[in-house]
């Protein structure tokens, strides 16, 4: 029984119909299988918050979800969210503010700033905090990540000033 | 690291979960939502040979009240419970301690029933059922059992259930008009495992406690229901009974020691969360100071 499970799920919109071993991960499965590498795999337990996407519309950890568990979900990775451009204006922010040194962070941290704000579009930067608290960076110290969502939230309600480049 | 190799069986309903429990015993593991097994298992903590996946069960889903008791489906997830006006309504305690509860991501797909059969000392759930008066039912194929939240919890990650046995709903009873509560912990970083918290369930009689359930977690091998709160209802607390009960309090923990605080400092926070509840609960800030 440690064979290989059949599962049919939505990735980015795509129909994806697939063999799993059980033991498979979603962020391994997406990675190795679907090569959509942006997702990426970082402590494998949880806590770094690396391997962010979405599952039916909810961020999960990819790392403790297991491919089989994807079986008639819709998951969408930071492919998606790029390719649709749903996040445009939130990748330049992080661009433009050099909220990203490594880069290793970004996707998950992507991810669960856009699912920040979906849920509440103006935050205050104590709840932009709060909602990135599952996501690690090592290399910005996190104030200019901060930054970047908390004006992507203003350019969007329409608040912004002219941004200015560096 | 990734987990070993196992078998995977996803439960058609309560009563096949129940066959498989019954036909694999202590090799099987439940896979809910799957934020605390699926660590345990990445790290080789544990080697289940067969994971036995409830999630499709819709039967143990849904928050439902009726005749002043609150039930909770064993798989209602962690946001699920955050953002029900039910438990907003009827359990509030539940609704605050729930953002407490590790991260978004975490939340949106962690269970009640899979934290509460988990019975990590550290986490905030158990404790809260504690406080609550829950109750916990669980089902095996010779029927059900209804077991007090403060008899399931036995010690490290190990509870009343036994292995054939499913986690299926809890009940709490709804708080009243009187009543009020009160949650804090203390933790490096919001949404990490407490150092030490604390989660209280009082019903008021004028200014004084009639009922007070004091609950803290991560003070030792189970979540304890603090016994001292007996000291506090029915009189009107001075500063001098309210120390006294905290030094009691601190006498009757056996915290352990790890790499975020001595027994002695884990001690010396639940005295600190103690005063700091009853006097937030009774809104006298005057009784705040009687530890300095």
């Amino acid at each position: 029984m440690t064979a290989h499970v059949s599962v049919s799920l939505e990735v980015n919109g795509e129909p994806v119909d697939a063999l799993v071993l059980p033991r498979t991960n979603l962020a391994d499965f997406l990675r190795e299988q679907l090569q959509l590498t942006g997702t990426h795999v970082g402590c494998e337990h949880g806590v770094c918050g690396a391997c962010t996407l979405r599952v039916n519309g909810d961020i999960v950890r990819s790392c403790l979800m297991l491919a089989v568990q994807a079986n008639n979900a819709s998951i969408e990775t930071i492919e998606g969210l790029s390719d649709s451009g749903e996040i445009a204006d939130l990748q330049a922010a992080f661009r433009d503010r050099n909220a990203l040194q490594c880069g290793f962070c970004t996707p998950g941290m992507l991810m669960a700033a856009q699912d920040l704000l979906r849920q509440n579009p103006t935050p205050d930067r104590e709840q932009i905090r709060e909602h990135l608290s599952g996501n690690y960076c090592r290399c910005t110290g996190y104030q200019a990540i901060v930054d970047a969502v908390e004006r992507t939230a203003q350019a969007r309600a329409g608040k912004a000033m002219p941004e200015q480049m560096p | 690291m990734k987990a070993s190799a196992f078998s995977y069986a996803r439960a058609t309903s309560v009563g096949n979960a129940l066959e498989l429990l019954a036909a694999h015993g202590d090799g099987a593991k439940v896979l809910s939502g799957g934020q605390s097994l699926m660590p345990a298992m990445n790290l080789r903590l544990i080697s289940p040979e067969l994971l036995i996946d409830i999630g499709d069960l819709g039967e143990l889903r849904g928050i439902a009240l009726a005749r002043g008791t609150l039930r909770i489906g064993a798989l209602a997830r962690h946001v699920e419970l955050l953002n029900s006006p039910e438990i907003a309504a009827h359990a509030p305690l539940l609704t605050e301690a729930i953002a407490h509860v590790a991260h978004p991501a975490i939340r949106n797909r962690g269970t009640l029933g899979g934290s509460l059969a988990h019975a990590d000392p550290a986490s905030e759930l158990p404790a809260c059922m504690l406080a609550l008066n829950a109750t916990i039912i669980v089902r095996g194929q010779a029927g059900e059992r209804r077991i007090a939240a403060a008899d399931f919890f036995t010690g490290i990650y190990e509870t009343a259930l036994s292995a054939d046995e499913l986690l299926i709903a809890v009940e709490l009873p709804t708080a009243s008009k009187d009543s009020l509560h009160f949650f804090h912990e203390f933790a490096r970083r919001h949404g990490d495992y407490a150092i030490v918290g604390l989660a209280a369930q009082a019903i008021m009689r004028g200014r004084m406690f009639a009922d007070l359930r004091i609950a803290l977690f991560a003070v030792g091998d189970r979540p304890v229901l603090a016994a001292a709160a007996a000291r506090l209802t029915g009189i009107a607390i001075t500063p001098e009974l309210l120390s006294e009960t905290a030094a009691a309090l601190a006498g009757e923990l056996d915290p352990q020691e790890d790499q975020q605080a001595s027994a002695d400092m884990r001690r010396h926070l639940a005295k600190v969360l103690l005063v700091r509840g009853v006097s937030t609960l009774l809104g006298r800030p005057e009784l705040a100071g009687v530890l300095a």
